[in-house]
């Protein structure tokens, strides 16, 4: 039987910054890899999908790694963080992308009227009641975001927040699941929804 | 809503904190992990790390303790100091920093804050700005080099029209650091703090003068600064990060308490 604290890997996608997930994941506990190896990411038992830096850089990253149908057809739980959820996406405006299409929707830079971008440092989110993601979180805490581009609150959004105008902080469809904030950098919070995700 | 931060600064000198008086005659303070720690534990929203021999000594920042420092730490941190170019950038970020800061060599070449921030995310990119008031010419000017007390001089920009210099360029987040304040603990400079906000559409994070907690709260209401970076009040543990946030909140600044 597979230990269930193995087995979580963190998909590769070329972009710097992937050891602060990495280090998170170790604090509670379980072992992590980081991978582009295919057998590796189609026999794992959660995926996270980081991400730092441009739509555009990460999805030519993610062909070059010939790794947009694998990604697309994975039904293990997958969490895309920051960018990594917003490729989850249909398309990005940031450099006119098309990005995986798992959920409906398009990335659109955020309002500038009247709000600082990026949108940068901690804001409170507004989850969906009962959502296994948010268990044991409570309302209104604090999350780290940092982005200029967002999802617009649609169908699957499972948490919003608000900066100038509300926005998806978070978003689920089937086995697939996307924060735009950095959990891995949210102290407290943070750690219970990596551990929420990690013990689904 | 979005939280003011409030952002303990670790000044690093051959792998160790230390902290001067307008940055000069710097004491040691501690190692740099257990600090790290104590701040995140306390509720700091955010730690900035400078190593301020590195632009001066033509050298960077010795990238081990960043490793260490991303292991323990939950919430994000910034490394400044000496970095140089895309690579210097890349080998910090992919140690576990989640920004990185440029001063002097952005001033150096200001491409440089381009070059950073079309390969990184403006998100990523963040320019230290050391001013100084000028009182002969009524003038706040930029300052390089400000690590070394023989190699600190003025450059050719004034502080504002570099502000707007390094925006267009691609800067993610503003460090305005003013040096006739720094580690004098009389209080931030809200009047340059005011007239930068003005024309500042990044987050501005206000450095140099906190000693009290009012402090805080001055600069947070009359330049709403979007965070407020301290060092020696905490290192000296003359403000608890704890009882400040508590103590803003009750002045009715957005703030996350813990």
């Amino acid at each position: 039987m597979a230990n269930a604290k193995t087995g979580i890997v963190i998909i590769d996608t070329g972009c710097a910054n992937l050891s602060s997930v990495k280090f998170a994941i170790e604090r509670l506990g379980y072992q992590v890899s980081v991978s582009k190896d295919k057998n590796v990411l189609t026999s794992a038992t959660k995926l996270f999908l980081p991400g730092v830096g441009t739509a555009q850089e990460a999805m030519q990253n993610l062909a070059d790694r010939e790794l947009i149908e694998l990604v697309k057809s994975l039904t293990q739980p997958v969490l895309g963080i920051c960018l990594g959820m917003q490729l989850l996406a249909e398309f990005s405006s940031e450099g006119n992308v098309a990005t995986l299409g798992i959920i409906p929707g398009t990335i659109d830079p955020m309002s500038a009227e009247n709000v600082r971008l990026p949108h940068m440092g901690w804001n409170t989110i507004t989850a969906n009641d009962g959502h296994p993601l948010f268990k044991d979180i409570p309302d209104n805490s604090y999350f780290y975001f940092v982005h200029s581009y967002a999802l617009t609150v649609g169908s699957d959004t499972i948490a919003t927040s608000v900066h100038g105008q509300p926005f998806t902080a978070a978003v689920n469809r089937d086995n697939f699941y996307g924060v735009q904030f950095h959990p891995e950098r949210s102290s407290a919070a943070g750690q219970q929804l990596i551990k929420n995700f990690l013990e689904m | 809503m979005l939280a003011k931060r409030i952002i303990p600064c670790l000044d690093v000198k051959d792998g160790k904190v230390v902290k001067g008086v307008q940055f000069r005659n710097h004491e040691l303070i501690g190692d740099i992990v257990p600090l790290a720690q104590r701040y995140a534990e306390e509720g700091a929203d955010e730690l900035v790390f400078y190593d301020i021999t590195a632009s001066a000594d033509d050298r960077v920042v010795d990238k081990s303790w960043v490793t260490r420092v991303s292991e323990v730490i939950d919430i994000p941190f910034c490394v400044a100091g000496g970095i140089k170019s895309e690579e210097d950038a890349a080998r910090i970020l992919e140690f576990g920093a989640d920004k990185v800061s440029i001063n002097s060599p952005a001033l150096a070449d200001p491409s440089l804050i381009n070059r950073l921030s079309a390969k990184f995310g403006v998100q990523c990119i963040v320019i230290g700005i050391d001013s100084y008031f000028d009182e002969d010419e009524q003038e706040y000017k930029v300052y390089q080099f400000t690590g070394d007390e023989t190699r600190t001089q003025a450059t050719k920009w004034t502080t504002f029209e570099w502000i707007k210099e390094v925006q267009k360029r691609g800067a993610g987040e503003i460090v305005l650091n003013v040096m006739n304040q720094d580690g004098v603990r009389c209080g931030y400079d809200t009047v340059q703090l005011s007239k930068a906000r003005k024309i500042c559409h990044v987050p501005l994070i206000a450095s140099g003068g906190a000693g009290e907690m009012h402090h805080f709260n001055s600069v947070f209401k009359e330049a709403d600064v979007d965070g407020a970076l301290a060092a020696s009040v905490f290192h000296k543990q003359i403000i608890n990060i704890q009882e400040l946030k508590n103590y803003l909140k009750d002045q009715d600044v957005e703030i996350r308490t813990c």
